[in-house]
């Protein structure tokens, strides 16, 4: 298996901020790859280094095996790129900005752009200035995913869409996957990426801190419960739980997926009317990360070597 | 407890009448307009200053002014241009006259760009929604948008008489000066409230309100040229003449400015009230569903996104071309005997000839405003990159060289575009009148062609500076301003030649009418094609964003 994207020991840097610190990234031909950060950890900087916008300062990146900054349109030519932040042309037509963004890079399925537009369900005729911020990543999502590219780069693709959108979302990158393309898709949701990733990287602060298939990573996920018992549910064992917080019949705890079924057995000893659980956001778990360099402790036993 | 503490806030935005917050949004946007508003000011007060300076220094005796003037006066082109002088004894008489409408329209023209962009242009960039959902009342946004078109107005009016006073011009005459400008600013800071309410985009507000302002002008330049001078009560530009500075002041002339402002307010607060948030009373029409065939490359995207503002600028240039070439084959008759004013417009024109060297000015000013429209094409390019909307495109293959020169292709399309069409138009205007088209349009279209070179190196400089330093980039106006004012100002300073040079005007042949020199020309276009070389070199080595 070839690497469609290889980065190594990128640095960026803007006055004095340290954008990119070292930061490595390996995406597999036909992989779908999760590129995980929380908001200002350099995945937007590292996406504009790959598509040649900016230089790095040092380290070597290669993209579909060429120079991203020497051979950008060439290498254009074979991806397509969803940003972050969708701006469109105030006069032009949502359709016409889907056309002209696929023209310039060569070429656009027709009926798969019709497909498209009934999926996402958006309307071509609409002006660009009058689109919402999730109609306005719909035409790019539209643009790129009726493209032929090998290669989609998409970053934070899904910050405006609602759910249902979402679910299209993902059903189009599955048929990428599928049709044997390759997709970086940086996010900072972590339930997206757990749909939809074979591998994932995550990034803080300009550098990787975690790279591999979502079972190897499968020790950062904790899952957050909170359940109302039909008791007091003091003294309780719960192994693997973390922060727990009791406020009368009520408790809520973090815990590690490994113990989750231990955890909820002891729970449904003593009685549970209602319960609710919900996976971590990445942000949590970097917050975890910071709250513990600021503690002066170690990243977590058992977590980061 | 959360409740308790927004209790008294809520009461306080409710008692101010939705204007809660105007004190705060106009400190916002005074900070947002440092440099733009001292820049328009500055350049408002210069021109006061340089023309006062040059009109007492200038005419040895009171007899010589006097000349001039009436000169000036006899002349219906003068008049539609400037209008009519209104005391022609004194020099703070003879400069509010050559001031005074210009003025007053610059003045329309600050007020306007600042409302609409607090007003439209906050609102289409959805800042105004963030701003509205703090603790800001309904009515404060515009509020604060007319105080800031006010203070910049009411600035840029103080300074004008406080110069007039300094140079000793009688106090009446120079509060009443720069009472006619604010009247002005005001009447059009109103008049921009309104077509914010209107247009949907700020460029379309700003259409709308300029076109007022041109109608304005064009209405009192029709009044003063021909014999029906009641029309000119029409114009706000009018009105600022007839406040009559240095001439006899008529103060109750400035209540009109005053009611008409009180009128356009309401009428937008109206308007505001009809409305949603980000929504204009002129509703867009739908685009198209699919893009055509021809819309297809980095070039075709440029074209596309500046067709319609060339064709504004286009007719702009037609209709003062058609106006110019009017009005030049009466310059000669009517100046007969009057030295000074041959002298002054030689001074401006170097020639012999009263309507060459009449057309030779409208020329170089043409030149001017054509690379006001070169330097606003090239930084469309910047405003595509801050924007966000250049990133996508050289993501797909689209090189940076082949995108940057689509757009300066554009650019230059669009300064050869408006020359030729205003050379043209004089062309075609003089030839008729004169009784010589064959020989005149090839000779006007000639005079307006030559200008070209020096406008693409202001277009040129403009697109280095959005090469090597993008965030720089606005400076291209700077550019511009100061070849403006070297050339408006150089020659009544008696600047030194080496100081003159710098500007590419002065380089530029003055046609018609004088010699034509290959040198000057050739080694304009090279200086601009060197410089604008640089600029995609420092384009291709640089960062987006």
């Amino acid at each position: 298996m070839t690497d469609a994207v290889r980065a190594d020991g990128l640095v960026k840097t803007f006055g004095r901020t340290r954008a990119l610190d070292g930061l490595d990234l390996r995406v597999a031909s036909g992989e779908v790859h999760g590129f995980l950060g929380p908001n200002g950890a350099g995945k937007s900087t590292t996406v504009r280094v790959l598509l040649g916008l900016m230089r790095a300062d040092a380290g070597t990146a290669a993209l579909l095996g060429g120079d991203p900054w020497r051979d950008a349109t060439a290498l254009h030519r074979r991806l397509a790129y969803v940003p972050g932040d969708v701006t469109l042309w105030p006069n032009l037509s949502g359709g016409e900005v889907i056309d002209l963004l696929g023209r310039l890079r060569g070429g656009l399925d027709d009926r798969r752009r019709a497909d498209l537009l009934d999926r996402f369900e958006l309307d071509p005729k609409k002006r660009g200035r009058a689109y919402s911020k999730g109609n306005r990543q719909k035409v790019a999502l539209v643009a790129a995913f009726a493209s032929d590219a090998e290669l989609l780069i998409l970053d934070e693709p899904t910050s405006g869409l609602d759910p249902l959108m979402e679910e299209a979302f993902q059903e189009c990158v599955r048929e990428e996957r599928r049709a044997g393309r390759t997709v970086l898709l940086s996010s900072h949701l972590l339930s997206e990426v757990e749909a939809l990733c074979d591998r994932v990287t995550i990034i803080r602060k300009g550098r990787t801190v975690e790279t591999g298939t979502l079972t190897e990573l499968r020790h950062l996920t904790r899952t957050s419960i909170r359940a109302e018992l039909a008791g007091p549910p003091d003294g309780v064992p719960l192994p693997g739980a973390h922060d727990v917080r009791i406020e009368g019949d009520t408790i809520s705890f973090e815990v590690e997926t490994a113990q989750l079924d231990a955890a909820l057995r002891q729970l449904t000893e003593i009685g549970v009317r209602s319960l609710t659980s919900r996976p971590p956001t990445l942000e949590e778990l970097f917050l975890r990360h910071y709250e513990d360099d600021h503690g002066g402790r170690a990243l977590q036993e058992g977590g980061v070597a | 407890m959360t409740a308790t503490t927004l209790q008294p806030r809520t009461r306080a935005v409710r008692a101010e009448g939705g204007l809660a917050g105007t004190g705060t949004l106009l400190k916002m946007w005074l900070r947002r307009d440092r440099v733009m508003m001292p820049s328009w000011i500055y350049v408002l007060t210069a021109l006061v200053a340089s023309t006062v300076y040059s009109f007492k220094n200038g005419y040895d005796s009171p007899a010589s002014l006097e000349s001039f003037a009436r000169g000036i006066d006899g002349n219906p082109s003068m008049r539609a241009l400037y209008g009519p002088v209104l005391n022609d004894h004194t020099a703070a008489g003879v400069s509010a006259w050559r001031v005074g409408t210009t003025g007053a329209a610059l003045t329309a023209v600050m007020c306007v760009l600042l409302v609409v962009r607090h007003t439209r242009a906050e609102e289409e960039t959805g800042r105004l929604e963030l701003v509205g959902a703090a603790a800001v009342g309904r009515r404060a946004p515009l509020a604060a948008a007319l105080a800031t078109a006010v203070t910049a107005a009411a600035t840029a009016a103080s300074l004008a008489a406080i110069v007039m006073l300094l140079f000793g011009l009688p106090a009446a005459g120079s509060v009443a000066f720069g009472l006619s400008w604010f009247g002005a600013g005001l009447v059009f800071a109103g008049v921009a409230a309104v077509t914010a309410q209107l247009a949907e985009t700020s460029r379309l507000a700003n259409g709308l309100a300029f076109a007022v302002l041109a109608a304005a002008y064009l209405v009192r330049g029709v009044a003063d040229a021909g014999s029906a001078h009641w029309v000119s009560w029409l114009s706000p530009i009018g009105w600022a003449q007839r406040v009559r500075p240095h001439a006899g002041e008529h103060w109750a002339v400035l209540l009109l400015p005053l009611l008409a402002f009180a009128v356009l307010v309401a009428a937008a607060y109206l308007l505001a009230g009809r409305r949603d948030l980000g929504a204009g009373i002129i509703a867009p029409s739908p685009g198209p569903a699919r893009a055509a065939a021809s819309l297809r490359g980095p070039l075709a995207l440029a074209w596309r996104l500046q067709r319609g503002s060339l064709l504004g600028w286009s007719v702009a240039f037609l209709v003062y071309g058609l106006a110019i070439g009017g009005v030049a084959d009466g310059v000669g008759d009517l100046v007969n005997g009057s030295d000074a004013v041959l002298d002054d417009i030689r001074k401006m024109g170097g020639q012999q000839d009263l309507a060459d060297a009449f057309l030779a000015t409208a020329m170089g000013l043409m030149a001017l405003f054509t690379s006001a429209y070169a330097v606003q094409s090239v930084l469309r390019m910047r405003a595509e990159e801050s924007g966000g909307r250049l990133e996508p495109v050289l993501a797909a293959a689209v090189g940076r060289t082949r995108w940057a020169v689509a757009g300066l292709a554009v650019t230059v399309a669009g300064t050869v575009a408006l020359l030729g069409a205003s050379g043209l138009a004089v062309g075609l205007v003089h030839g008729a009148r004169s009784h010589d088209l064959g020989g005149q349009l090839p000779r006007q279209l000639g005079a307006a062609l030559v200008q070209l070179p020096a406008v693409w190196v202001v277009a040129a400089v403009t697109a280095l500076i959005f090469g090597l330093l993008p965030r720089a980039a606005s400076a291209g106006w700077g550019v511009l301003a100061a070849c403006l004012l070297l050339g408006q100002v150089g020659p009544l300073l008696k600047l030194p030649q080496a100081v003159m040079d710098v500007s590419p005007f002065t380089h530029t042949p003055k046609l018609p009418g004088g010699g034509f020199d290959v040198l000057p020309v050739a080694a304009l276009t090279a200086v601009a094609v060197a410089v604008a070389a640089v600029a995609l070199l420092g384009f291709r080595r640089r960062d987006i964003g």
